[in-house]
């Protein structure tokens, strides 16, 4: 086994999904197998190879600090599901 | 058993932009809520960050005034973790390959002089901010403004080389005056433009193995450092004798209270996954772009009191008060500056001073003469009608030249001292010149020996009484002529003149 | 031939000669969409009233004597586009009603170029899935045979080339989500090299190996749609400021002493034998029009599935968290705190096949496991890339299937994920490389679905593809074949 399924409850709450029991059970077979599967990464040495994080060597964008127009409060606040006097409105946070 | 305190400070310094760091949004404070907001800072989904290059300059500048080395490759990475501030679900930070590494700062405490490392500075983007009351129908709910989110941070970590809360503040002070100093921070810690965890924990004395430590978030004053870390080593040693045990956890500092509290129970342990952002490119800083930088860096606080000391004479208190701010010594440096050109009307002076100093050119000797009258006069009358009137050095109705005029017709002898405080005064309020204002109220300080004489005569005449007083030892009435002769020319009689002729006088010379 | 039918080159000369008006030729398309999107279901979201809109500017400019090649041409945006007060769903429930406040920066170059857009189109959830099976809004059906997938995941941009419900489409690549469409819907399809096209405004799934790109009758029209959308992109980092050349101009049908690579990792056993005759006789082509064909080698095929499935998934993971019900879309009911409404919106709105990718990226990037998985796989990405440079130092192009087998039946592989992702073995690999690949029409299986072929370009070789692509074309006339519907 690779991963257990408590582990896979870990897993969800890190990434904030709710799974029911059926999921987590459907997703610790399915996740076996795939890092199962991704084991045959181990067949190759890879010490001293350097890490590809970019595709197509770029580096150094940048923008100048020059202000820009923001879209309004009212375009900012269209989607939210829950608002209030321009705030997004969340469940109490206690800090 | 006796303990000793290991303290590590981790310093958020808000960066003073215009924009943020991935968009074009303003970073003004105080704007209404979510007014400041883009696809970009609001976390919309397609939205992709581009830095700011200021930035960059900033945090090349905050690592050469720290002693840093500046990394010729460093790469942004996502932290991830979810808040209901932090709009993409993950902070843009840097984690292996920050932009600073291995700097320092050396600083002082009753004298004695201490070296703190910096592990590192990187640079990162603000979280929006949470509102819990205030908000009219917020009910028992938080409310969410993310113009504060992506305005750019720079995390300065120190080693943990700070012994007690006395050293963590004066540590504090130091990063706090350079960052100002260096024109990256306005360092306004009330508005959290300068925010400090504090990292602590006890270890008995002469062990060298660092105790559990708590870490005390956002603590945003000097004062309120020194009592969080205070209260948290006493905590921490009442604890290790009772037999307990420092729990490593995030801790809260409550400055009602003065004390720090658990936030034990808020959230799982992190995780954050860190990885390099694929969204933003690797950062290459060349050789000349950090020399290009290191020739726009101010003359930091230390190297400008050394300079006042040994090249201006000044004392170490003036050299301290005077570089408190970079505002001050400058308008202090542009006083003297304009000050010393008037020395050529000093020649014979010039020849005496040049006695002694043989090297010296006239620029020089106008350093010597108004170095230290220069200094107690910003120190003194500038900044006492500045705190009177509440302003700042920067909008000080009275000019580095105007000043500079003044002080040249003291040394002059067009006016005494004390004469000059009226002109000043009449400055504050007007844009006249002092000589304007001097020739205007007729305040042109009377040196003429002649005139003086006659009013000694008058006042002689009119107490002959304290002249016996003088004549037979009672040196104290001396003081008394002195009064009245001033008072009598009005204030404009030079003091130096009055002094003489009159001793002469009485002692019927 | 129906206007519906014409490609974007044919509509330009008509309108261009004022023949026909960019009007007439949206409602054409509008009125094919209604009458055979319900069996297709390439569309999410139809804008009719925006489309005719847009043809009546685009009249107005033609009137004017401004035309653009893409000027008044009736086009679909797969919906992980980000368009102006248009819904964008992304195919997830957890976006269902999305407006977006802006347009991204693709979608802005086509307006720009005075493009009619018709909808949004439907693809898999979030860009994840080989088949537009993990849509929210329903499986698209393969036009060539409606018991089948299209492809994904830009499965209606591909449907609605086949099924005429778009003269072009726009979709992205980041496995292969152009190509495998494209192959299984007969039309072309082009991922461009990464940085060529803006990522502005496109829903990121794996923002390292994501890419725009055009779905389109024929390659001149590929060429056409890659011109007007490619190009450096002050909002992207990650977008390359080189010059966009006229891709029009590589089609000169010329492919003689063009070296094409033949890596033997893609021509393996149990390549299915009708995918494999089409490659065959494509290779009898070429060599007829004076291509020359060298072996190659391509050694670290064979881990490009796994290594695109811990850095995909562990991108996605980190793309992904910001749908959790705050600022928009989707948040669920009665929660009990913050952590809870988190949890609940996301069960709620991601489908299985997202869930899943979320807990696998997840996985591969927390603490203990980073090294292992994440960072193991960019190093084999970093091999994967060198196997190409390599390869390139040999040849102008390399020809390959795009998949193993012709389109499967909607339903064949939902239950075993990982069969679905070893189908994307052949075209996995340019995404980790960062450079680009075409796929046009190579022939018909047995049972009458479209087959592709693969031609694979050096980074920013899109000249070079285009043209053999365009060559090929020219030489056969798969590309005139059409679903009948």
């Amino acid at each position: 086994m690779k991963i257990t399924k408590a582990e896979v409850d870990a897993v969800a709450l890190l990434a904030r999904l709710e799974l029911t029991p059926e999921e987590t059970e459907t997703f610790t077979g399915q996740m076996d197998a795939i890092l199962a599967y991704v084991e045959k990464l181990n067949e190759l040495d890879t010490s001293g190879i350097i890490p590809t994080s970019h595709a197509v060597p770029v580096e150094n964008a940048f923008r100048a600090d020059a202000v820009r127009p923001s879209i309004g409060v009212e375009n900012a606040l269209a989607n939210a599901p829950d608002r209030v006097e321009g705030f997004f409105r969340v469940p109490k946070v206690i800090e | 058993m006796n303990y000793q305190a290991v303290i590590g400070l981790e310093v958020h310094v808000q960066l003073k932009t215009d924009t943020k760091i991935f968009c074009g949004c303003s970073t003004r404070f105080g704007a209404s809520p979510n007014s400041q907001t883009c696809p970009v800072c609001l976390g919309m989904p397609g939205a992709l960050p581009v830095l700011n290059k200021k930035v960059v300059e900033f945090a090349i500048r905050a690592g050469l005034a720290t002693n840093c080395r500046i990394a010729p490759r460093s790469v942004f990475a996502r932290k991830n973790y979810f808040y209901p501030d932090l709009p993409k679900g993950y902070q843009i930070s840097q984690f292996e390959l920050p932009i600073c590494q291995n700097g320092h700062l050396d600083i002082e405490v009753e004298g004695e002089a201490k070296r703190i490392g910096i592990t590192r500075i990187h640079m990162e983007e603000d979280a929006g901010k949470l509102v819990h009351s205030d908000i009219p129908g917020l009910g028992s709910s938080s409310g969410v403004d993310l113009n504060r989110a992506c305005t750019p941070l720079l995390e300065i970590v120190s080693e943990p080389d700070i012994r007690s809360a006395d050293e963590a503040v004066a540590y504090l002070k130091k990063l706090h005056q350079i960052v100002v100093y260096l024109g990256i921070c306005d360092g306004n810690m009330e508005e959290g433009s300068f925010r400090c965890d504090a990292n602590v924990s006890v270890m008995p004395v002469g062990s060298t193995t660092f105790g559990t430590r708590t870490e005390t978030k956002n603590v945003n004053s000097f004062r309120f450092v020194k009592q969080a870390i205070e209260y948290e080593i006493e905590r921490q040693i009442e604890l290790i004798e009772e037999g307990g045990k420092v729990v490593q956890e995030t801790r809260l500092f409550d400055p009602n209270t003065g004390e720090t509290r658990s936030m034990r129970g808020k959230e799982e342990a992190h995780d954050y996954r860190y990885f390099p952002d694929p969204d933003l490119v690797p950062l290459v800083i060349s050789n000349d772009w950090v020399a290009d930088v290191a020739l726009s860096l101010p003359e930091l606080p230390e190297a400008r009191r050394t300079r006042y000391r040994s090249e201006l004479g000044l004392s170490d208190y003036d050299a301290e008060v005077l570089t408190a701010t970079r505002e001050m010594a400058e308008f202090y440096e542009q006083t003297l500056e304009k000050a010393k050109q008037v020395a050529v009307g000093f020649n014979n002076k010039f020849q005496e001073y040049k006695k002694s100093n043989p090297s010296a050119n006239l620029l020089d000797f106008g350093q010597h003469l108004f170095a230290k009258s220069a200094a107690n006069w910003v120190m003194g009358e500038v900044t006492r009608a500045l705190n009177e009137a509440g302003k700042s050095i920067a909008e000080c109705p009275v000019t580095p030249p105007r000043l500079a005029e003044l002080l040249a017709l003291i040394e002059k002898g067009t006016i005494s001292g004390k004469i000059a405080k009226t002109v000043f005064d009449e400055m504050w309020s007007s844009d006249k010149t002092p000589e304007a204002i001097v020739e205007e109220k007729g305040l042109v300080q009377v040196s003429d020996t002649g005139a003086i004489e006659k009013i000694i005569d008058e006042i002689m005449a009119a107490n002959m009484g304290q002249v016996e007083e003088f004549r037979v030892g009672k040196e104290k009435v001396f003081g008394f002529f002195v009064g009245q002769v001033m008072r009598a020319s009005k204030g404009k009689a030079n003091p130096a003149v009055v002094n003489e002729l009159l001793m002469k006088k009485l002692k019927g010379e | 031939m129906e206007l519906f039918d014409l490609t974007i080159h044919e509509l330009h000369e008509r309108l261009k000669k004022k023949e026909l008006s960019s009007v007439e030729a949206t409602r054409a398309m509008l009125a094919r969409i209604e009458a055979v999107d319900p069996q297709v279901n390439a569309y999410i979201t139809v804008t009719p009233e925006e489309a005719l809109a847009a043809a009546e500017a685009a009249d107005r400019r033609i009137a004017a004597g401004d035309i653009a090649p893409l000027t008044g041409i009736p086009i679909g945006l797969k919906d992980i586009f980000v368009t102006k007060g248009i819904r964008t769903t992304c195919a997830s429930r957890i976006l269902g009603n999305f407006v977006p406040p802006y347009d991204g920066t693709a979608v802005a170059k086509l307006k720009e170029a005075g493009a009619v857009i018709v909808g949004k189109l439907n693809q898999d959830e979030f860009a994840m899935g080989s088949s537009g099976e993990s849509s929210a809004f329903g499986a698209t059906k393969n036009p060539w045979n409606l018991e089948c997938i299209p492809g994904g995941s830009s499965s209606g941009s591909a449907a609605a080339i086949a099924a005429r419900t778009a003269t072009a489409t726009l979709g992205t690549d980041t496995g292969g989500s152009i190509r495998q469409p494209a192959s299984h819907c007969g039309c072309v399809g082009l991922r461009p090299t990464y940085g060529r096209v803006s990522r502005y405004g496109v829903i990121a799934y794996a923002s390292s190996l994501d890419q725009v790109g055009p779905l389109t009758r024929d390659v001149t029209d590929c060429a056409l749609m890659l011109g007007a959308v490619a190009g450096h992109d002050p909002m992207d980092s990650t977008s390359i400021d080189t010059p966009v050349p006229d891709y029009t101009k590589a089609l000169t049908g010329d492919v003689k002493g063009l070296k094409l690579g033949l890596p033997k990792e893609y021509y393996i056993e149990g390549l299915d034998p009708d995918v494999k005759r089409a490659l065959d006789e494509a290779i009898e082509t070429y060599r007829g029009l004076g291509a020359e064909f060298v072996d190659i080698s391509l050694p670290h095929t064979d881990y490009a599935v796994a290594t695109y499935y811990l850095i995909a998934t562990a991108e996605a993971s980190s793309n992904l968290a910001r749908y959790e019900g705050v600022r928009f879309g989707h948040r669920a009911e009665g929660a009990a705190n913050l952590i809870d409404m988190f949890r609940k919106t996301r069960a709620e709105g991601f489908g299985a096949e997202v869930k899943r990718r979320i807990m696998l990226g997840t996985y591969a990037l927390s603490s203990g496991y980073y090294d292992a998985y994440y960072l193991k796989a960019q190093k084999v990405r970093t091999l994967i890339m060198q196997d190409f440079l390599k390869a390139f130092e040999k040849v102008d192009a390399i020809l390959t299937p795009v998949a193993p087998t012709p389109a499967f039946r909607i339903g064949e592989k939902t239950s075993d994920p990982l069969q679905m992702y070893l189908s994307d073995i052949f075209t996995i690999p340019v995404n980790l490389a960062g450079t680009c690949g075409i796929s046009v029409p190579a022939g018909m299986s047995g049972s009458g679905l479209p087959i592709g072929l693969q031609l694979i370009g050096r980074p920013f070789g899109e000249e070079t593809i285009l043209r053999a692509a365009h060559a090929f074309e020219q030489a056969t006339a798969w590309h005139q074949r059409k679903a009948q519907l």
